[in-house]
């Protein structure tokens, strides 16, 4: 699989922080879940997914 | 419910008929064994006894009510039960009266999401689907009771006790002419969701019940829009919530909305409350000319069945045995299947034609088709309405995405009611075979239907007991193996269909486009082995006549070919 070189990746990271200041809190989830379908949609299996998903999770408190 | 000043039975386009008791020999004292019982007179029980009928065995009916059940409740009716009507002589009135569809559209706030065309083609006899009131489909069933010799019908009639007898069971009649005994070889439990036999047998349902609250309500109006399924989410008349509407005979409308989290289901059904949420969703879909509320009822959406279907001698079909969402409508069609799965296997065995084995296949394939119902209705529940923060984002972002995006919108669909296809039930050897095919009709799945050139369809031609399809390489079927078919079930019927162009001897169906030969993907001595409710016992890409004989007597509950 190829990367992302990181020069994108400050862009991937800057654009999102301004989408998500653009739709406000009320909006960001949202935002957030279509985004990651979409990019979900783009993946060739499920795995790829599932292994990122892990990964976001890692240390994440636990909702009480 | 209905409204202020109205009965229960007044509706504003139907006439309930009223049934009495009548005196029946038991109540003189004397004692008859039934072959079959049906306890429950609604439309599972009805096409459970006119399928009895069809095999030509008796039934005793009973039904604790004087009438048919009151309001609308169940309205859309898949293509798999106008095969169930039509085998059970009864689809006429049907097809004169119903609303047939194929189409649906989704909106959200307010804009179109996804349309759905259900499969179809001219090779159909039916369409996917049709709309119709329960009350009538109840009354054109008990239009064909009425006429059958077979259905001795008792109405008024309710069942309070059951005990089970070495050789049959014991049921005892309550009725306003008096209570009576009642013994039969079998009895079918068609008594619906709260089912009395149920309880008196100490059986419980198992499963899950899930959230949100529905309301349904029918409304008389002259409204302009297709028969077509229409769902609303988050609609400006219903904020959060989903509302279905879908186009009845006789201008009638069902109008079917989501309640709002910590809405009371008691202020809910008030009438006052009933208007104002109904006329705003008709307000929403442009309606502003006057309309008229016909009758309401809350739900909540459970997927609930008993582990075994059968208990004894007593089986357990529709509602009593399974209570399954709406969504999908597949409550009623399911149980339709039920009636006429059991309907054939008790015809067959009570006949003497197949041995009581046969019924084992029941709860296997009915209960599997249940749960296949609960997998794809549950997803259309927690779609409907998200148990939890999680799936509500999700489904938002779903939504917000399938405004313009197409790959999303398939999780808007409603997964709508197909029939179940009976793997659990097939041998080894009809497994085998059937991995030789590419395409066609599986083994165990209800035949594909195929529009002949002479204007018929090839399944009018199957008959009512086991049927074969051969495609003919140019000569007749073997007589020796029709002649076996034939020994094991009498009413065995041959369908020769000629090859691809070729001509059609005597009696054999032509195919000279190659319709039939594609639909089923058959070539020259293909043969398929179809059941009396036209599902796929077994086929042959090329035809091993000991396999046949042995795949019948299977399917017939027999250990082997020859004898029982
Ligand atoms: C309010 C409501 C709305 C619904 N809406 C839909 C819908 O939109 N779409 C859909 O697909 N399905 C819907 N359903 C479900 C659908 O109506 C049922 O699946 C269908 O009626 C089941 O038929 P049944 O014959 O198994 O049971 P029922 O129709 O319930 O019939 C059972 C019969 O047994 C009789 N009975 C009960 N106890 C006894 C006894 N002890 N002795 C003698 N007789 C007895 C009753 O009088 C009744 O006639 C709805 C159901 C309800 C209640």
């Amino acid at each position: 699989m190829t990367t992302m070189p990181f020069e994108d990746l400050e862009r991937a990271y800057d654009d999102l922080a301004a989408a998500i200041d653009r739709v406000g809190p009320s909006g960001e989830a949202l935002l957030l879940a279509k985004l990651a379908l979409l990019l979900a949609q783009r993946l060739d299996g499920i795995a790829t997914f599932r292994e990122s998903l892990a990964v976001a999770l890692e240390d994440l408190p636990v909702a009480g | 419910m209905r409204p202020a000043g109205r009965g229960p039975l007044e509706s504003l386009y139907f006439h309930y008929p009223h049934f009495s008791a009548r005196p029946v020999p038991e109540l003189d004292g004397q004692t008859i064994t039934h072959p079959v019982a049906i306890v429950g007179g609604g439309p599972v029980g009805m096409t459970a006894a006119l399928a009895l009928a069809r095999y030509g065995i008796r039934s005793v009916l009973l039904d604790r009510k004087p009438t048919f059940n009151d309001g609308s409740r169940a309205t859309c009716i898949a293509r798999a039960s106008y095969h169930i009507f039509e085998q059970i002589g009864a689809v006429a009135p049907f097809l004169a009266k119903s609303l047939g569809w194929r189409r649906g559209r989704s909106f959200f706030r307010g804009r179109e999401i996804y349309r759905f065309d259900m499969p179809h083609s001219d090779d159909e006899k039916y369409l996917p689907m049709y709309n119709l009131q329960q009350q009538y489909l109840e009354q054109y069933l008990w239009d064909a009771v009425a006429r059958s010799p077979l259905i001795d019908a008792r109405w008024e009639s309710e069942v309070s006790a059951i005990a089970e007898q070495p050789d049959g069971v014991r049921l005892r009649i309550e009725t306003p002419l008096g209570a009576y005994p009642l013994t039969a070889q079998y009895v079918l439990a068609a008594d619906g969701a709260r089912s009395a036999v149920r309880g008196l047998l100490g059986l419980r349902l198992q499963g899950e019940n899930y959230e949100g609250r529905y309301v349904i309500a029918d409304v008389r109006m002259e409204h302009d829009y297709p028969t077509e399924r229409r769902a609303l989410f988050d609609p400006a008349s219903n904020p959060g919530g989903t509302v279905l509407i879908h186009k009845q005979p006789d201008n009638i409308w069902r109008v079917d909305y989501q309640l709002r989290d910590g809405e009371s289901a008691e202020a809910a059904v008030e009438e006052a409350n009933i208007r104002a949420r109904v006329g705003a969703i008709l307000k929403d879909i442009g309606h502003d000319k006057p309309w008229e509320l016909e009758w309401w009822s809350i739900y909540t959406a459970n997927t609930l069945c008993l582990d075994d279907y059968t208990h004894g001698r007593t089986i357990f079909i529709g509602d009593s045995a399974h209570i399954v969402p709406i969504f999908g409508v597949r409550g009623l069609n399911n149980g339709l299947a039920d009636a006429f799965n059991i309907g054939w296997k008790l015809g067959y065995v009570l006949g003497g034609q197949a041995g009581a084995g046969l019924l084992d296949s029941y709860t296997p394939e009915r209960r599997g088709a249940t749960l296949d119902v609960f997998a794809n209705a549950s997803k259309s529940a927690r779609f409907m309405t998200p148990p939890t923060r999680g799936v509500a984002l999700m489904r938002a972002a779903v939504l917000s995405l399938a405004l313009r995006h197409d790959f999303v919108r398939r999780f808007v669909d409603p997964r709508l009611m197909v029939p179940y296809t009976y793997r659990e039930t097939l041998g080894e050897t009809a497994r085998r075979r059937d991995s030789e095919f590419s395409g066609g009709a599986v083994a165990g799945s209800a035949c594909v239907n195929a529009h002949l050139a002479d204007g018929s369809y090839l399944l009018d031609h199957v008959g009512t007991g086991f049927a074969g399809l051969y495609f003919s390489d140019g000569a007749p079927l073997d007589p020796a193996l029709a002649a076996r078919l034939g020994a094991l079930d009498p009413r065995f019927t041959l369908v020769t269909i000629a090859a691809p162009g070729a001509a059609a001897p005597a009696g054999a169906i032509a195919d000279p486009h190659g319709t039939v030969s594609r639909r089923l993907a058959a070539g020259p001595g293909s043969f398929y082995l179809l059941r009396p409710d036209m599902h796929v016992a077994g086929r042959w890409r090329r035809l091993e006549a000991t396999e046949v004989t042995d795949v019948l007597a299977l399917a017939l509950g027999r250990s082997q070919g020859r004898t029982g």
